[in-house]
């Protein structure tokens, strides 16, 4: 049996890190950042489309911010660490407030993707781990630490391409970019309840809203694994 | 009609419990679920068998008493209904049915189907009320409330208590309810002004009795005998942005 009231308030931080409320307003925004950042991503990458050229430039682009880009990445990255442990830790105690369960289970209307977010959350960061030390830091490929252009700038470009004619990655990353997106068709939607923006007649609009940013950026994303795959996207020269 | 009832029975609260099951006989489709229990105790009764304990008062779907989880869905899936008011007509003859207590760590089991729903109390006691100053009875439009604010209030405010947004959650989270509770008071001039104080206090009582985190799965609301919608839980996390940054002591 608890008592009633706290000894004390909480301060800011404490609010902000432990009470329930707090904890779900640090998951939506660092979820905002994460997908626009998945947004941005996805728009970047398009660029393959317009030829080699285009993509080093912008690859060129974005290594010459040097120190910002530092900065940006560093920020994402706790805004992604603190997204995953927070998103954890309400799992873990949710779990915990029904110790004991239904023996016949039944759900109304709370959607899949709504019930899976911990899982295709995991998913999605297992994923990261390694589309990072695949095409950023790239070890699991070395050759690609090799590939330069006419220019002698990282062919990004190439590097892109010779991933993707590997069946095996290419489907990984679809699956990977899938998990990501399904995520988001409740995330995106989420994210506006729990910062209270949220009304029985904006409340289908949103679903549909988050469906359909979702669809395309999975479609986005996918076009280029599948470009390679169907020879749209050629290495320089064409060969292979 | 006859069914046959898988039956949540447990001692009290230190009893592991355990599934029984029961066959209910001659059952007419306008009894409620709870008059088709007594039928099934009064049997109970007739073969020297402990009936099945459950919570119910005014059998008219107002105190929020009655709970009961049935086939999986608190209050048995009708919308707008509480358990009290659900008909046998919503089953059919031949039907098993299972009837479990509201589950939660908040909400021990006292025994069978009743369970220990005071952690609301303490919400309530933490901040769901007005500080007034007694004396002679104010004039009643004394303070003019627009319409809209009035409506939008009573609809928070029908929230009866029993509890079956916390049963229905896969997080076991009092969200709906306590977010009912807060916005119905700062919908109005009486309540605004306490409203910072009322929010965090709530929302910190309710995280200390147990309860989970919400992860809008929306589940509460299908449940809801009072039909509150999840909109009050965003009123709620917007009253607690606007709470956060001041000092309340
Ligand atoms: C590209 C990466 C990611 C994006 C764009 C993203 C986006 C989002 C968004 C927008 C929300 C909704 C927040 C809310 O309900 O207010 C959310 C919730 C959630 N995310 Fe992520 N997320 C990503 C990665 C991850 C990872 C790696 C995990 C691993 C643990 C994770 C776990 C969760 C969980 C458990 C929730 C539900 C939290 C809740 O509703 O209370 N997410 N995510
Ligand atoms: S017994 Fe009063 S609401 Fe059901």
């Amino acid at each position: 049996m608890s008592t009633i009231g706290l000894e004390k308030p909480r301060s800011l931080p404490a609010e902000i890190s432990y009470a329930s409320v707090g904890k779900k307003v640090l998951m939506a925004v660092t979820g905002l950042v994460a997908f626009a950042y998945v947004l941005g991503h996805m728009l970047g990458n398009l660029q393959i489309f317009a030829g080699r050229e285009r993509l080093n430039d912008y690859a060129e682009f974005l290594h010459s911010l040097g120190w910002l880009l530092w900065v940006i990445r560093v920020f994402l990255f706790a805004f992604f660490v603190i997204h995953v442990w927070k998103g954890i830790q309400l799992k873990l105690e949710n779990w915990a407030s029904r110790p004991q369960r239904y023996v016949k289970n039944n759900t109304v209307q709370a959607s899949l993707s709504s019930r899976t977010m911990i899982w295709t959350g995991l998913a999605v960061l297992s994923f990261v781990v390694y589309h990072i030390l695949h095409f950023t830091v790239r070890i699991t490929n070395p050759q690609y630490q090799k590939m330069v252009d006419d220019l002698g700038r990282p062919d990004v470009y190439s590097m892109v391409i010779t991933g993707y004619q590997n069946n095996l990655i290419a489907v990984v990353y679809i699956i990977a970019v899938g998990l990501v997106c399904y995520h988001l068709t409740h995330g995106i939607a989420s994210m506006f309840q729990t910062v209270g923006l949220n009304n029985p007649r904006f409340q289908p609009v949103l679903d549909k809203i988050a469906w359909t940013l979702a669809v395309l950026i999975f479609l986005g994303f996918i076009s280029i694994p599948l470009g390679v795959m169907f020879g749209i996207l050629q290495l320089p020269g064409g060969g292979l | 009609m006859n069914l046959t009832l898988h039956v949540w029975r447990q001692k009290n609260a230190q009893d592991k419990g355990r599934m029984e099951t029961y066959q209910a006989h001659d059952i007419t489709p306008d009894m409620s679920f709870l008059e088709m229990l007594d039928v099934v105790n009064e049997e109970l009764v007739a073969k020297g068998i402990e009936p099945i304990h459950f919570d119910h008062d005014c059998r008219e779907g107002i105190c929020g008493a009655c709970s009961l989880v049935i086939n999986g869905i608190p209050h048995g899936g009708k919308r707008g209904c509480t358990t009290c008011e659900l008909r046998m007509r919503n089953f059919k003859d031949g039907d098993e049915i299972y009837v479990e207590p509201f589950r939660a760590r908040a909400f021990p089991v006292v025994k069978d189907l009743m369970v220990n729903r005071s952690a609301f109390d303490r919400i309530l006691q933490a901040g769901g009320f007005v500080s007034v100053n007694t004396g002679a009875v104010p004039d009643g439009n004394a303070v003019p409330i627009p319409k809209t604010d009035a409506d939008r209030a009573m609809d928070a405010a029908a929230c009866i208590g029993c509890g079956a947004c916390v049963a229905a959650c896969k997080n076991a989270s009092a969200m709906l309810f306590v977010a009912a509770k807060v916005t119905h008071l700062a919908w109005l001039p009486q309540g605004k002004v306490e409203r910072e104080r009322r929010v965090k206090k709530m929302v910190a009582q309710m995280d200390k009795e147990g309860f989970g985190n919400c992860t809008n799965y929306y589940e509460c609301e299908a449940v809801c005998p009072k039909n509150i919608r999840v909109e009050v839980i965003a009123r709620m996390n917007r009253e607690y942005l606007r709470a956060l940054p001041k000092k309340i002591e």
